[in-house]
């Protein structure tokens, strides 16, 4: 569990941060938090020799309110996000979320940028993204850029960032209407085996808005677009939620771990979207 | 003078903080300080570090190992491998249970994650760097994981270095994968009753692989001076002193110039008893090099190649009558040893005291059968904070009293209650040949039930089930029983060894000047508070408060030899040492009293603290003043000092039981359980610390909650560890461990000085059946007979699942 010998750089703004991944390429990453890319590096799963830890960047910290637009800088920690009362008030969703992720003293190093950007399927924040229709602010070479947190996901750690690219910021609209993030996992600490995020507004009986996202179900977050689609405009009936929850089950694609076989991820799936529609609703 | 009160009897009692006294650990000021002293905290002048290049497949031939591009490398000192080892015929070793093992790969690997060279070099980083440099060419063979496989015809043959051999260490082997066969009781009898009895249940039960995974791993410093020829080595060992003895025979460095030390160990349960690769090659790097080697295992290392526990699979048949009175037990066991036989077991005994597993009963006729196999899997097979091999035999008798009562369509309580052993049935012979000391199963059974309301418990589990069938609830409630016997204590060197060493174990007390004292044991603490409790002992006995009495453990250079701490033999073995070296400072003491006050030894009386004259209390010496005059006064015939030493062979083990009620609620499509309650009454025999032992319960019942609800070593078909951090290992946080009743009765050992029988281990033997029981009582109702152990959320969903309750 030691790691393979590597330069460690500890820049002060961004644009030193991007001309050192400009600089060294694929043989550079950067470290936030830090609880996912320390193991694999001890467990010399991957060979880094450039490490740049974007602690001493304050630019990038913090979370940021204007009306109703929420802008959280990629090296704000989960356990800001969780005591931030603001943002509880206008978003409370986020700190339902982060306060299931791992343990009080991961999300005190943890941060949403390291969580989102590193591509682990098993990672909260990703879903909720999703869930919330983020937009992440990327810092590169070429200047700076948008993408929707939507598109920003390929596979199992393969995201569409650039070599030299950084996230810098998340951006996302206050979302309105009931929510509700449901996990399961095996103790604290644990990464889901299933876990769910709903938003849903309910305006003259019909479900006026919805968002519905699944995480560690699929390589990637799952933004279950068919569900939104069946729930839209509809009066929300037991008939009707049963075509969600199977819409959502549809389009995960979990893989079997030592959490247990598909076929019991996919039924928890199922109960874990149940949940959360339910508790959303209740909170409209 | 006048104004100073003489404290009362009761006053000087309570002043010595002895037996049965709630003393606060004094091992806690340096422990929640930091100020522990642990193998990794022992650096040493020019110490150098040691780690394992390791087989990455279970089962392959090794073709090459190629050290040059490792030696290339600045900072690496050396690397071994068997080559170099087998000069000194080090490449192998003994294992304590007869067979051998190789210390690093001779030729193959046979599990993932087998030692295959040792790197040295000048720090850590060094040392992971040359091990990665280090390149081994692996041809890779079939693997076994599976124990029933093993002994197929055409299944691989894993020990070719005794695939010849058609005798093993304990008897015959039918196999090259076989390696013995152990059996206890009555074969044909026992077949007999089962073939003419009116019920039988049969049933497989299966305890899965796990790990003692201490927080603390294993590791050790290891110091040859070659000045004056002394080897030194510390070391996490739960037996020093047989470290000391095995480490001569192997290396023939004489035993007095081997010094073994275990220093604070951060927790064993059983881990740490064995010897391992990384202890051998630091002793050999360091008479190489010169200068100290310190390896210390990381997580992965200690999950996947240091001692695992239980992996047994017991085939159980009881009888009885209709009316459910046990009439016979028979099982056979297929145990899964990995691929070297390193069991931690009395080396008479090759599946421990599996024979314990009549349990609490009065089973009249019994056979017991169990057969070893060699598998692609780490060796160990270690005592897993139980006696060795007891939670097994606890947890197949448990299962099969719920299973019988099931078939009997009886209430397992009053099943147990009908069969338990008598109190006036003890000293009570078993079926298999244990003779219980003492135990009062009914009286804890009644005051267990009565305690969680059981009538109640199963009324309302009944509304709940009702709730259940009509859809208003997806929850069912379990409630689990279990009433344990353990064994252990050993043990009287008439049947109990290891290598040959008898397992009796030793105190040595001196009592200085002033009046304080220093008692020395061939224990080790690893979290027990042997520091407390044994000073509470001789406080007891010798009348100096425990405050006064350093204890100390652990140095082979100073402690009197013993074999160790494991199997709850501290208290049974060095705790009865303890009690009797005390006794004999106490007689030694009464001669230098009756000195001083000028009468005849038998004028005097033992009260409390001191010797008093018979009929005139008023004329007495304390310990405190014989202690001195021991030391200043030429008493005729009584030679100076005040020093004893006891050597104590039991005469026989010690039965600690107790009776646990675990109530769980089961989210069937989920597999979630919710634990709402855990009780649990133990009878430990005479108390010495009460709120040590309700530490030890609380401890040993997290572990049981572990293991029977999700914690495991798992293998895929390749042989690959699937469990090898603890993400998936499961070690329960304050946040997954319940709240915890505990209660006793006390029904002294009649054997033992002060009447106790242990209570460490406890909890886990009663703790694992109770929780299991409780997921099975829940699916009863369904049907459920057996659904095997770890009971994570996959595993009960899938109970439900086949016992369709999720259409």
């Amino acid at each position: 569990m030691i790691p393979s010998a590597f330069t460690f750089y500890k820049p002060d703004n961004i644009d030193k941060a991007v001309s050192l991944m400009a600089d060294f390429g694929d043989e550079a990453r950067v470290i936030a938090g830090g609880h996912s890319l320390i193991p694999v590096m001890k467990q010399r799963l991957t060979d880094i020799k450039h490490l740049i830890d974007l602690s001493g960047i304050n630019e990038i910290k913090g979370i940021e309110i204007t009306d109703n637009q929420i802008s959280i800088g990629a090296m704000t920690t989960q356990v800001e996000l969780i005591n931030n009362e603001e943002l509880f008030k206008i978003a409370p969703i986020i700190r339902e979320a982060s306060l299931q992720i791992a343990d009080p003293q991961v999300r005190n190093l943890g941060t949403i940028g390291g969580n989102v950007a590193n591509g682990d399927p098993a990672n909260d924040m990703p879903g909720l993204m999703q869930l919330l229709d983020a937009t992440y602010k990327l810092s590169g070479s070429n200047g700076v850029r948008d993408v929707k947190a939507r598109e920003f996901y390929e596979g199992a750690y393969f995201t569409v960032r650039e070599d030299d690219e950084i996230l810098i910021s998340i951006s996302f609209e206050a979302p309105s209407g009931g929510y509700a993030y449901e996990k399961q996992k095996r103790k604290i600490g644990d990464y889901a085996t299933a876990a769910a995020g709903v938003i849903l507004k309910v305006e003259n009986n019909m479900c006026s808005s919805a968002s519905i996202a699944l995480t560690n179900l699929s390589d990637t977050p799952v933004y279950c677009n068919k569900a939104v689609d069946i729930i839209l405009g509809k009066e929300i009936d037991n008939n009707i939620l049963t075509q969600v929850i199977e819409a959502c089950v549809e389009q995960s694609d979990p893989v079997a771990d030592q959490r247990g076989p598909v076929e019991f991820k996919r039924y928890v799936a199922g109960i874990v979207i149940k949940k959360a529609l339910t508790r959303a609703i209740e909170r409209t | 003078m006048d104004d100073v009160k003489t404290p009362s009897r009761e006053e000087r009692k309570s002043a010595l903080s002895g037996l049965g006294t709630s003393r606060k650990r004094v091992e806690d000021a340096r422990f929640t300080q930091g100020k522990g002293n642990y193998v990794d905290d022992i650096k040493l002048k020019g110490m150098l570090f040691g780690d394992f290049v390791r087989s990455p497949v279970a089962h392959a031939r090794v073709k090459n190992v190629d050290t040059s591009a490792a030696l290339a490398l600045p900072g690496v000192h050396a690397v071994l491998t068997a080559a170099d080892l087998e000069p000194l015929g080090l490449h192998w070793m003994p294992t304590l249970a007869g067979d051998k093992q190789m210390v690093l790969a001779d030729g193959k690997v046979l599990f993932q994650g087998q030692e295959v060279a040792f790197v040295v070099g000048d720090d850590r980083y060094a040392v992971a760097d040359g091990v990665s440099l280090v390149e081994v060419e692996y041809e890779e063979l079939p693997v076994v994981t599976d124990p029933f496989k093993a002994e197929l015809k055409d299944a691989p043959i894993l020990r070719e270095d005794i695939a010849d051999q058609k005798e093993g260490a304990h008897g015959a082997r039918r196999h090259p994968n076989h390696i013995f066969t152990w059996e206890a009781g009555e074969k044909e009898e026992t077949n007999k009753v089962l073939e003419e009895a009116e019920v039988v249940a049969d049933e497989m039960v299966y305890y899965h692989r796990t790990h003692p995974c201490p927080l603390e791993t294993c590791g050790c410093v290891a110091s040859m001076d070659k000045v004056n020829g002394k080897l030194t080595v510390w070391g996490t060992f739960q037996a020093p002193h047989a470290v000391r003895t095995v480490a001569s025979l192997i290396s023939s460095i004489p035993e007095h110039n081997i010094r073994i030390i275990s220093p604070d160990i951060g927790g064993g349960f059983g881990n740490k008893v064995g010897v391992y690769p990384g202890y051998v090659c630091s002793i050999v790097a360091s008479i190489v090099t010169g200068v100290p080697i310190k390896w210390v295992e990381d997580r992965m290392d200690n999950l996947m190649a240091t001692a695992f526990a239980r992996d047994y699979w017991m085939h159980g048949k009881i009888s009885a009558t209709k009316e459910g009175k046990i009439t016979g037990l028979w099982c056979h066991t297929t145990a899964d040893h990995g691929a070297f036989d390193a069991c931690a077991d009395p080396t008479k005994f090759p599946a421990g005291f599996m024979n314990i597993c009549t349990g609490s009963y009065d089973i009249p006729v019994a056979y017991l059968a169990v057969d070893g196999v060699y598998t692609n899997k780490a060796p160990g097979g270690v005592a897993y904070r139980c006696s060795f091999r007891v939670t097994e035999a606890s947890y197949f008798i448990e299962r099969m009293i719920e299973v019988l009562a099931q078939k009997l369509g009886m209430d397992s309580a009053e099943l147990r209650s009908k069969n338990f052993i008598k109190k006036e049935q003890f000293p009570y012979t078993s079926a298999l040949g244990w003779e219980y000391d003492s135990g009062d199963y009914h009286q804890a059974w009644e005051k267990a039930m009565t305690s969680v309301n059981y009538k109640q418990l199963r009324e309302d589990q009944a509304k709940q089930l009702q709730l259940f069938k009509d859809g208003k609830s997806r929850k069912l409630m379990g409630i689990g029983l279990s009433h344990f016997t353990e064994i252990v204590g050993a043990g009287p060197v008439k049947n109990c060894d290891i290598l040959g060493l008898g397992m009796f174990d030793a105190c040595e007390i001196r009592i200085h000047p002033t009046g304080s004292a220093i008692a020395r044991l061939g224990t080790i603490s690893q979290g027990q508070g042997h520091a407390t409790t044994f000073a509470q002992i001789l406080a007891s006995e010798i009348g100096i408060p425990a405050s006064d009495i350093t204890l100390e453990e652990g140095d082979t250079d100073t402690a009197p030899y013993g074999l160790g701490t494991y199997g709850s033999r501290s208290t049974p073995v060095a705790g009865a040492a303890t009690a009797m070296a005390g006794r004999k400072i106490r007689a030694k003491a009464q001669m230098i009293a009756a000195y001083l006050l000028e009468v005849h030894d038998d004028d005097l009386e033992w009260d409390v603290d001191r010797f008093s004259v018979k009929g005139a209390p008023e004329k007495f010496k304390t310990m405190k003043e014989i202690a001195f005059a021991s030391y200043n006064q030429a008493i005729p015939g009584v030679e100076p000092g005040l020093e004893a030493v006891s050597y104590y062979d039991p005469p026989n083990m010690t039965y600690p039981n107790g009776a646990y009620v675990v109530v769980m609620e089961i989210d069937v499509d989920t597999g979630v359980s919710d634990i709402k309650q855990v009780y649990a009454l133990d009878d430990c025999g005479t108390r010495i610390n009460p709120m040590i032992i309700e530490g030890q319960v609380h401890g040993g019942l997290t572990e049981a909650l572990a293991i029977s609800m999700g914690q495991e070593i798992a293998y895929d078909e390749q042989g690959n560890v699937m469990t090898g951090t603890l993400m998936d290992f499961f070690i329960p946080t304050a946040w997954e461990t319940p709240n915890y009743e505990t209660d006793y009765t006390e029904t002294p050992s009649p054997h033992h000085p002060i009447g106790a029988k242990g209570v460490g281990e406890s909890p886990n033997v009663g703790g694992v059946s109770a929780f299991s029981n409780a997921v099975h009582d829940a699916f009863k109702p369904f049907g459920l007979t057996q659904a095997h152990m770890p009971h994570d959320h996959w595993r009960v969903w899938k109970i439900a699942k086949d016992l369709g309750l999720h259409s």
